[in-house]
């Protein structure tokens, strides 16, 4: 069964449609990376999976439960995580804990409390304010307050939006950890390496889902070509690249240039005028990225912006 | 069907939003410490400074003869302690220049046939001009002043009559002004005052409840969570309700200690009226916060509100003294069914069968308003 399964769901904000006909399934234990640029309607489809609105088209369940009609039953057993940290800042680590503990009737409620401080390292700074935290420390303690109702499935809005890479990884390790154990994630991120760290991801743009899988599905669905060209002058040559037939992208990675392409026939020819017309250079074909998968994606998309 | 209801309404839940209000209710020490300072304050600066019945006014003088009965007259209005008699005009135009200027808040012209008059035994008058322009200035003054101006003239004439009769069949007191207002005192205002704190305070703080969850983003995650509309309307007013019974207790021993109020009701039956009152205030807070978007626009709701009931609900003007269709206006507020029922509690000890319309009025407040505020409530961010 699916623990996400919705079709043709469509959101509009007035005349701009933010979310047009997304549809998505999600399987017990998988993380899924939820991928696009920003405004793309990544936490307008979060927002309707876990009843926070209602969808204008489309329908779809949610463990089991139906997303228009059993709202209340979904946010039971659903963790949200919103993009920006929305517990009480007035409000100590333990009172915060304890809250949410009370509120989704977890007894007794001081077991859960220290349970979950003593989890995150926080035992001793139990009567700090959460609005004296750092970025990162708020983003555990949210994901704490998250999972503390042992929910069947979390969703994460860009959850490490502003943390430090070592943060980050041990944030990861925690959603690897919880996936292991049953737990299934749809989680919205920017990050290269976050979306590679998912077992599935679906990149979402203008409103629109262009692809999903795994990410080596996503890499050969689209079809790209890429080559590694070194030598000397390499910013002469960019210049030089751009604009040419087949060229689609030209992006500097340390002393090579990535060269990717849609259509590898025009980009090989391409290549090779540049290669007779500088000295030095050589190309030789390369392994295309996620990331230069999303570049496509985007610039494929921008005229769809409003 | 249990289920149901569980979904609606648990306690535990309530419980929960109610210790997190009370806790950022403590946190916040500023607007803690104005929910109790503000009431003492007001109520201290109002009851002492707003005194709608003035004492030693300037008047003026007009007599041209200085006959016994006269100068009698004179001590007699002066001992009243309303007239302070500073001027002697000597011509009616003279005086009326001096009211006009706003010297004087009186002219009292006593004739020159006044001591004549009284010997004779034919209708001797005096002649009391009001400036009417605050028309609460005058009342105190004027209310007195028939029988001061009848025992003084008995007192000078030596009759044995009793006052009463003598004012009644010698003494003709005219009286000019435009305007005769409810005679208010501070035993009235005293009363009045906790009202309109209470809906100061109250409707204040509670319509920016939902407004400030919602500029802090917690509402994104505390409708994510599994708390309900009932629960979380609950949690925001129950916390205030206990904050308005406070204010209630302070303004009610100010009353008594510092301005000797009397009590003459019920005091049960005055805090249950209160209690309506508040829990319709907070109610009303509370709708708004669901109709706000920015705490800005809610406190602007909460003044639009707020000006037109002091103005028309009797606190500051006679309520008689509206044309119709104020009255009617009057109505909606729920100041003025808590007004009529602190007066009458207060100072009249009236009993609840001579209330009951008014805490009636005050329930169809309460049920009105959290009907509106669960209709209004957005269960989702759309």
């Amino acid at each position: 069964m699916s623990v996400i399964d919705v079709r043709g769901l469509v959101k509009r904000f007035g005349d701009k449609t933010v979310v047009d006909h997304v549809t998505m399934t999600v399987d017990e234990g998988e993380i899924v990376g939820f991928l696009g640029p920003n405004g793309s309607g990544k936490t307008t489809t979060i927002r309707i999976m876990c009843g926070l609105l209602t969808p204008d088209e489309g329908e779809g369940t949610v463990l089991g439960f139906d997303i228009l009609t059993d709202a209340l039953k979904i946010k039971r057993e659903v963790g949200y995580m919103t993009q920006k940290f929305s517990f009480y800042e007035d409000l100590t680590i333990g009172e915060n804990l304890e809250f949410v503990a009370r509120l989704y009737q977890l007894r007794p409620v001081e077991e859960y409390v220290s349970r979950t401080l003593q989890d995150l390292g926080l035992t001793t700074r139990r009567n700090q304010l959460a609005g004296t935290l750092s970025g990162g420390w708020k983003q555990r303690l949210a994901l704490a307050a998250c999972i503390m109702h042992q929910p069947k499935l979390l969703l994460l809005d860009e959850p490490t939006a502003g943390v430090d890479p070592k943060a980050r990884r041990e944030f990861w390790d925690e959603i690897h950890r919880l996936a292991s154990g049953g737990l299934t994630v749809l989680v919205s991120t920017h990050y290269m390496d976050e979306a590679e760290r998912c077992h599935r991801i679906s990149y979402i743009s203008y409103g629109k889902m262009l692809a999903t899988g795994t990410v080596d599905e996503v890499v050969r669905n689209a079809g790209l070509t890429t080559f590694v060209v070194q030598g000397p002058r390499l910013d002469q040559v960019a210049e030089a690249l751009q604009g040419r037939p087949g060229i689609d992208q030209v992006a500097p990675f340390g002393a090579t240039l990535h060269v990717v392409g849609s259509d590898k026939a025009a980009l090989e020819k391409a290549l090779a005028d540049v290669e007779k017309e500088h000295r030095g250079v050589t190309v030789a074909p390369g392994e295309t990225s996620l990331e230069d998968v999303f570049i496509q994606f985007m610039s494929g998309s921008k005229d769809n912006i409003a | 069907m249990k289920d149901g209801l569980r979904a609606v309404f648990s306690f535990a839940r309530l419980g929960a939003l109610l210790i997190k209000e009370f806790i950022q209710m403590r946190r916040d020490r500023i607007t803690f410490a104005m929910m109790l300072g503000v009431p003492l304050i007001q109520l201290v600066l109002f009851g002492y400074a707003i005194n709608n019945d003035p004492k030693s006014l300037p008047a003026a003088l007009v007599a041209t003869s200085s006959d016994p009965y006269t100068r009698a007259m004179v001590s007699a209005l002066q001992t009243t302690g309303y007239y302070r008699f500073d001027r002697v005009a000597r011509s009616a135009a003279e005086a009326e220049f001096l009211m006009s200027r706003g010297d004087v808040a009186f002219v009292v012209t006593i004739p020159a046939d006044f001591g004549r008059r009284v010997e004779r035994g034919d209708n001797p008058q005096i002649l009391i001009e009001a400036d009417a322009t605050d028309p609460a200035v005058a009342s105190g003054a004027i209310s007195t002043l028939s029988t001061v101006a009848g025992q003084a003239l008995l007192r000078a004439q030596g009759t044995q009559e009793t006052a009463k009769e003598a004012a009644r069949g010698h003494l003709d007191v005219v009286v000019h002004r435009r305007y005769n207002p409810e005679g208010i005192s501070q035993y009235n205002i005293v009363p009045g005052l906790l009202g309109v704190i209470l809906q100061m305070t109250m409707v204040m703080m509670t319509s920016i409840a939902l407004t400030r969850e919602t500029e802090r983003g917690t509402m994104e995650n505390l409708l994510a969570m599994p708390s309900s509309p009932l629960e979380i309307m609950l949690g925001k007013v129950l916390p205030y309700l206990v904050v308005g019974a406070v204010q209630v207790l302070v303004v009610l021993a100010a009353a008594k200690l510092l301005f000797a109020i009397p009590f003459m009701g019920s005091l049960s039956l005055l805090l249950s009226a209160v209690l309506v009152f508040v829990l319709a205030l907070v109610l009303l807070g509370y709708t708004i916060s669901t109709i706000a978007r920015t705490q800005m626009q809610a406190l602007q709701l909460t003044f639009f509100f707020f000006l037109p009931s002091i103005m028309l609900s009797g606190f500051m003007f006679p309520y008689r003294g509206m044309p119709g269709w104020a009255q009617i206006l009057g109505e909606i507020f729920p100041l003025t069914h808590f007004l009529r029922i602190t007066r009458a509690v207060m100072l009249k000890s009236a009993e609840l069968p001579a209330v009951a319309t008014e805490v009636g009025w005050l329930v169809v407040f309460v049920a009105l308003f959290a009907g509106v505020a669960l209709v209004r409530f957005r269960r989702t961010l759309d």
